[in-house]
């Protein structure tokens, strides 16, 4: 019998050692916790089991749990990803994990990190819908298949769950970088044809730290978890910003 | 640390380089043959102006490109900005221009 | 050795770029001293291109070459995929740029040997 008398252990012969990130913002270090190994255990299923049972003082976040929300991204083995989404099995290397905070953030407590610089560059991108009608106009009719919202609609599923900007080396490198995520949203709205910030929007992409400073690494859309690709988005942005350096609209 | 008119710099002297850079290696591949001297480069190119400007264009653009992409890389890796940054892209753009346009003066020189 | 989030050929194809970049630019002021000297001192220039007629310049040689090539597709590739909008074959042409320098740059070195 073991000590929580619970069948699905006893079965099981092994033990995961997980290392994980404790800290804040002035620093922190890796401490190691035994987990026991389940079948179909996700790595948000081992945070919350270390935080149940072993140390109550853990700090992490997660919502939905289901892969919908972005909440619980971490870096796992050194890659930016949902945790809710990535099966222990997939990723561990001889029963052994490393969790962390999302990279190129500032920590709060553990493995929650302060999400604000990552929105702040998202207003500063001014993706931020601009409107252009009232209530008491009608409602703008949006053709699905026109190539423009098409090419919007590529990159509309993002929910700010800061991966790509996690994965980015360039984000890292340049602080004034506006990312990913704040890039490809801005690229939607330059689609939108509802949208009329297109001016704005371009000005603001091609400041330092503008869409320019994208080296095409492509780690954005090889972790995004929605499978969107901010890389493409981007060199979207080049396009339309070289076609109004040269006097384009 | 790229703004749009650094990134179309960048860009353009590229594509201007495009073809120079393909005439620059065919050159090279077709000199090398029997050996490289002194004396068959200034033959062909003393007192050539084709030759001066094709690597008269070539120094300046590569000068501007190349000083543009350390830029970012001293930017990326050395957390450098503002002033200082500008300074050492200028001071690094105006040496590849001076070593460049002298070592094409050096060959093409009546 | 490669952090884990980088093991992947656009990665790759990205830090291939720009070692090649900070070596060219590096070995550029050399190379145009060393063309300077055809003005300044000629039999310098003269001894130096002998010297350089050693396998292991030769090789050095190929290396530059092979820079050049490296940065000059990779770059071609880079610019079409920004201007033209292509998506998923971009492993596919950074992996061809690659080979398409070493035909260059294996050009280049049996012509010298």
């Amino acid at each position: 019998m073991t000590p929580m008398g619970d069948k699905r252990l006893s079965s099981d012969t092994n033990t995961l050692s997980v290392s994980v990130w404790r800290g804040d913002g002035a620093g922190g270090k890796f401490e190691i916790f035994q987990v026991p190994s389940q079948e179909s255990q996700t790595i948000l299923d081992v945070v919350v089991w270390i935080q149940q049972k072993i140390d109550a003082s853990l700090a992490y976040r997660y919502a939905c749990r289901v892969g919908m929300c972005g909440s619980c991204a971490m870096m796992v083995n050194g890659q930016p990803r949902w945790t809710c989404r990535t099966h222990v099995q997939k990723v561990a290397r001889d029963n052994r994990l490393e969790i962390a905070p999302l990279r190129n953030l500032p920590v709060i407590k553990d493995l929650a990190t302060d999400m604000d610089p990552f929105f702040e560059k998202w207003v500063r991108a001014e993706s931020v819908f601009h409107p252009t009608g009232t209530r008491d106009d009608e409602i703008v009719r949006v053709d699905p298949t026109e190539p423009r919202r098409v090419e919007a609609d590529a990159a509309i599923e993002c929910i700010n769950c800061a991966v790509c900007y996690a994965a980015c080396d360039t984000v890292q490198a340049n602080p004034d970088y506006l990312g990913p995520a704040a890039l490809n949203r801005a690229w939607t709205l330059i689609n939108d044809v509802k949208d009329g910030g297109r001016a704005s929007i371009l000005e603001a992409v091609s400041q330092e730290g503008g869409c320019h400073n994208c080296h095409a690494q492509g780690s954005c859309a090889k972790f995004c978890p929605n499978e969107l690709s901010p890389i493409t988005s981007i060199a979207g942005l080049k396009r339309e910003t070289v076609k109004s350096f040269f006097g384009g609209r | 640390m790229l703004t749009l008119r650094l990134f179309m710099l960048q860009r353009l002297t590229a594509l201007i380089m495009a073809p120079l850079v393909l005439g620059h290696l065919a050159l090279m591949v077709y000199a090398i043959r029997g050996g490289l001297s002194t004396g068959a480069i200034l033959a062909r190119t003393q007192g050539s102006l084709p030759w001066a400007l094709f690597y008269g264009t070539f120094v300046v653009a590569v000068s501007i490109h190349a000083a543009i992409g350390v830029r970012v890389i001293i930017g990326e890796t050395l957390k450098t900005r503002g002033a200082v940054l500008n300074l050492l892209s200028l001071v690094f753009c105006g040496l590849l221009l001076f070593a460049g346009l002298r070592a094409v003066i050096s060959v093409t020189m009546p | 050795m490669i952090r884990p989030h980088r093991n992947h050929p656009l990665w790759l194809a990205y830090i291939l770029h720009r070692l090649s970049g900070l070596a060219l630019a590096i070995f550029l002021p050399a190379h145009f001293y060393v063309l300077s000297l055809a003005l300044t001192a000629p039999k310098d220039l003269d001894g130096f291109l002998h010297w350089a007629d050693m396998p292991s310049v030769k090789a050095a040689e190929f290396g530059l070459v092979f820079l050049l090539a490296v940065h000059f597709f990779g770059g071609l590739r880079l610019m079409a995929f920004e201007l033209l909008a292509w998506t998923k074959d971009q492993k596919t042409w950074a992996a061809a740029s690659v080979a398409f320098a070493f035909m260059i740059a294996g050009g280049f070195l049996l012509r010298a040997i």
